[in-house]
């Protein structure tokens, strides 16, 4: 008996212990405000041993860091604009074009058995590679412009939306495809049926897997670009210039939880059937 | 000829070795209310998909309204006892959709969205489609999706997204199979109403026996369970029982503790061919009624001890 009372109590509090909604958000703030204070803690000790220490900068060398990110260079650019459009250009035609891939073939194969048997075993083959080992061979076969990044990040990207569009395209009821055919309604009007039913489980897809297509345009920025996030970072490691990679690194994440929000709001306002 | 608006001869069909139909026969007239029933196993969802078009059969010819069946198309609407509405549109586009879908195409529906043109056709679409929703009682529930109603609710809709297409034939699997008793009792009044308005033939599958009868005109018993000497059986099923039922009027639910619905009732319940072969001695089945004009070809024997 005492067991079970104490089973049901963790730090005092209960199995059925209802907090107020903004209670998370205040803890993560807390917690986040937390780190920030153990970061300024440890850089000034480091600066304490090490006045010229390069690996935790102090927050006033991460605000020059900053500065010197958003100020306009001697051309007039703002070399934080510029990586930031040079990245998300090709991320956005990436995940474009990846996207329609793997929602177009998804979606067929869902639907036609004969589009099913026919790719069904080469899509789980292709999904099994690890794409980071195919960056050699993307960067070999389509040389190191812009379009082997964009195809680096396709490549990345549309398995895994593909199966996912695909599973819930086979989910749905044949009895609804009949019942189409009732209302007169053509093969066309039946896979446009199926794609209005699956488009929200294809943003999720899309929604989850954004972080490996940062992932891919990162790697691939890394290795050949002229600007971008990912070649900035990179390019400044060199030099241990943590002042720089940091906001950047700060920016990126940003970045990448504004996106997620942004879809999650999205499928919520197009779609508010989706999960009931 | 002509008057059968659904027209099965001969029909066999199975499934790999597994024979389900064999050699089935059935009419429908226009403007009858058919039930089928029969056990578990008999083949109704068989012979419902062939009669949609979903399937073609083995062997034999399913006619619809005069044409022999080829695929699922326009001349029918359908309501199943699942899986009935899109879970993307809400009750009214639920219903709209049928029309929309019969009167434009998609690179309108894509592109010309918002021209007026188009907004008027998909309000005179509305008003028709709210007629219907009003016929099944549901007029309010327009802005609801499919997941925030009963069960109940959700085949209303699915009979109104059926009947706004003013189908001849309405075929029917099980419609009312998933609700608790009181919805079924209301929405079988409902149904009957709606048939005495329309005057539509209704094809109805049901596994319940009071069900069929109560709101039938003709019931007709299709089974697996039954003797013959006919040398081309395979174990297929065929209807073993076709009887058409006349009260008058009117159809309450006092009906269904009547007499006479009752002795309907036991009539055909006592047909072996419902039972499977549990009971081995009354197996060597009933003498066949022949009493419905359209009935199908005698498959057993006459058996004198067997009652009525």
């Amino acid at each position: 008996m005492l067991l079970q009372q104490q089973a049901r109590r963790v730090f005092g509090l209960s199995v059925y212990t209802k907090f107020p909604p903004a209670l998370p958000a205040i803890l993560a703030l807390l917690i986040g405000a937390g780190v920030v204070a153990l970061y300024i803690f440890a850089a000034f000790v480091r600066h304490e041993a090490n006045p010229s220490d390069k690996i935790l900068p102090t927050l006033p060398q991460l605000a020059g860091g900053i500065m010197r990110a958003v100020t306009p260079d001697r051309n007039g650019d703002i070399p934080l604009l510029i990586d930031t459009f040079a990245s998300l250009k090709r991320l956005f035609l990436g995940v474009i074009i990846g996207s329609v891939i793997g929602i177009g073939v998804g979606l067929h194969m869902g639907l036609f058995p004969f589009v099913e048997a026919l790719l069904l075993r080469s899509v789980q083959f292709v999904s099994k590679v690890p794409p980071l080992a195919l960056l050699p061979i993307v960067f070999i076969a389509a040389g190191l412009g812009e379009f082997a990044k964009v195809l680096l990040i396709v490549i990345g990207l549309f398995p895994a939306i593909l199966i996912s569009v695909y599973f819930q395209t086979k989910s749905i009821q044949r009895e609804q495809y009949v019942k189409e055919l009732t209302f007169g309604g053509s093969t066309y009007e039946v896979v446009s049926l199926a794609l209005a039913q699956v488009m929200p489980y294809a943003f999720n897809a899309i929604r989850i897997n954004l972080l490996t297509a940062w992932l891919f345009l990162i790697a691939s920025e890394s290795i050949a670009a002229e600007a971008g996030l990912g070649y900035r970072i990179f390019l400044v490691r060199r030099y241990l210039a943590m002042d720089t990679i940091i906001p950047y690194v700060l920016w990126i994440a940003f970045l990448s939880f504004a996106f997620d929000m942004l879809l999650g709001w999205w499928i919520k306002h197009r779609y508010p059937w989706y999960r009931g | 000829m002509s008057e059968h608006v659904i027209d099965l001869q001969g029909i066999t069909h199975g499934y790999g070795p597994k024979v389900v139909l064999s050699s089935l026969s059935l009419r429908v007239r226009k403007g009858e209310f058919l039930s089928l029933v029969g056990p578990s196993g008999c083949g109704k969802s068989t012979l419902f998909r062939l009669i949609t078009g979903e399937e073609k059969p083995q062997k034999g010819i399913v006619m619809v309204g005069g044409k022999p069946k080829d695929g699922p198309g326009p001349d029918v609407g359908i309501v199943y006892q699942a899986y009935t509405l899109f879970p993307h549109l809400t009750v009214l586009g639920n219903v709209i959709h049928a029309l929309m879908v019969r009167d434009t195409s998609i690179p309108e529906r894509v592109f010309s969205r918002f021209s007026s043109g188009f907004r008027g056709r998909v309000a005179s679409v509305s008003k028709r489609a709210h007629e219907y929703l009003g016929m099944v009682k549901l007029a309010d529930s327009g802005k609801k999706y499919p997941d925030e109603l009963s069960g109940g609710m959700r085949q209303r809709v699915a009979i109104a997204q059926a009947l706004v297409m003013e189908p001849q034939i309405l075929l029917m699997d099980e419609p009312f199979g998933a609700l608790d008793t009181f919805t079924r009792e209301e929405l079988q009044l409902d149904l009957r109403r709606v048939w005495e308005q329309t005057g539509m033939t209704i094809l109805f599958v049901t596994h319940d026996l009071e069900e069929a009868i109560f709101v039938g005109t003709r019931i007709a018993v299709l089974s697996q369970h039954f003797h013959t000497d006919d040398p081309s059986h395979n174990g297929g099923s065929r209807i073993v029982m076709d009887i058409p039922i006349d009260f008058p009027p009117p159809r309450n639910s006092r009906l269904k503790e009547s007499p006479e619905l009752n002795r309907v009732l036991e009539r055909v319940r006592r047909n072996p061919a419902l039972h499977g072969t549990r009971d081995m001695e009354i197996l060597r089945a009933a003498k066949f009624v022949l009493e419905h004009p359209d009935s199908v070809r005698p498959v057993l024997a006459a058996d004198p001890q067997a009652g009525n």
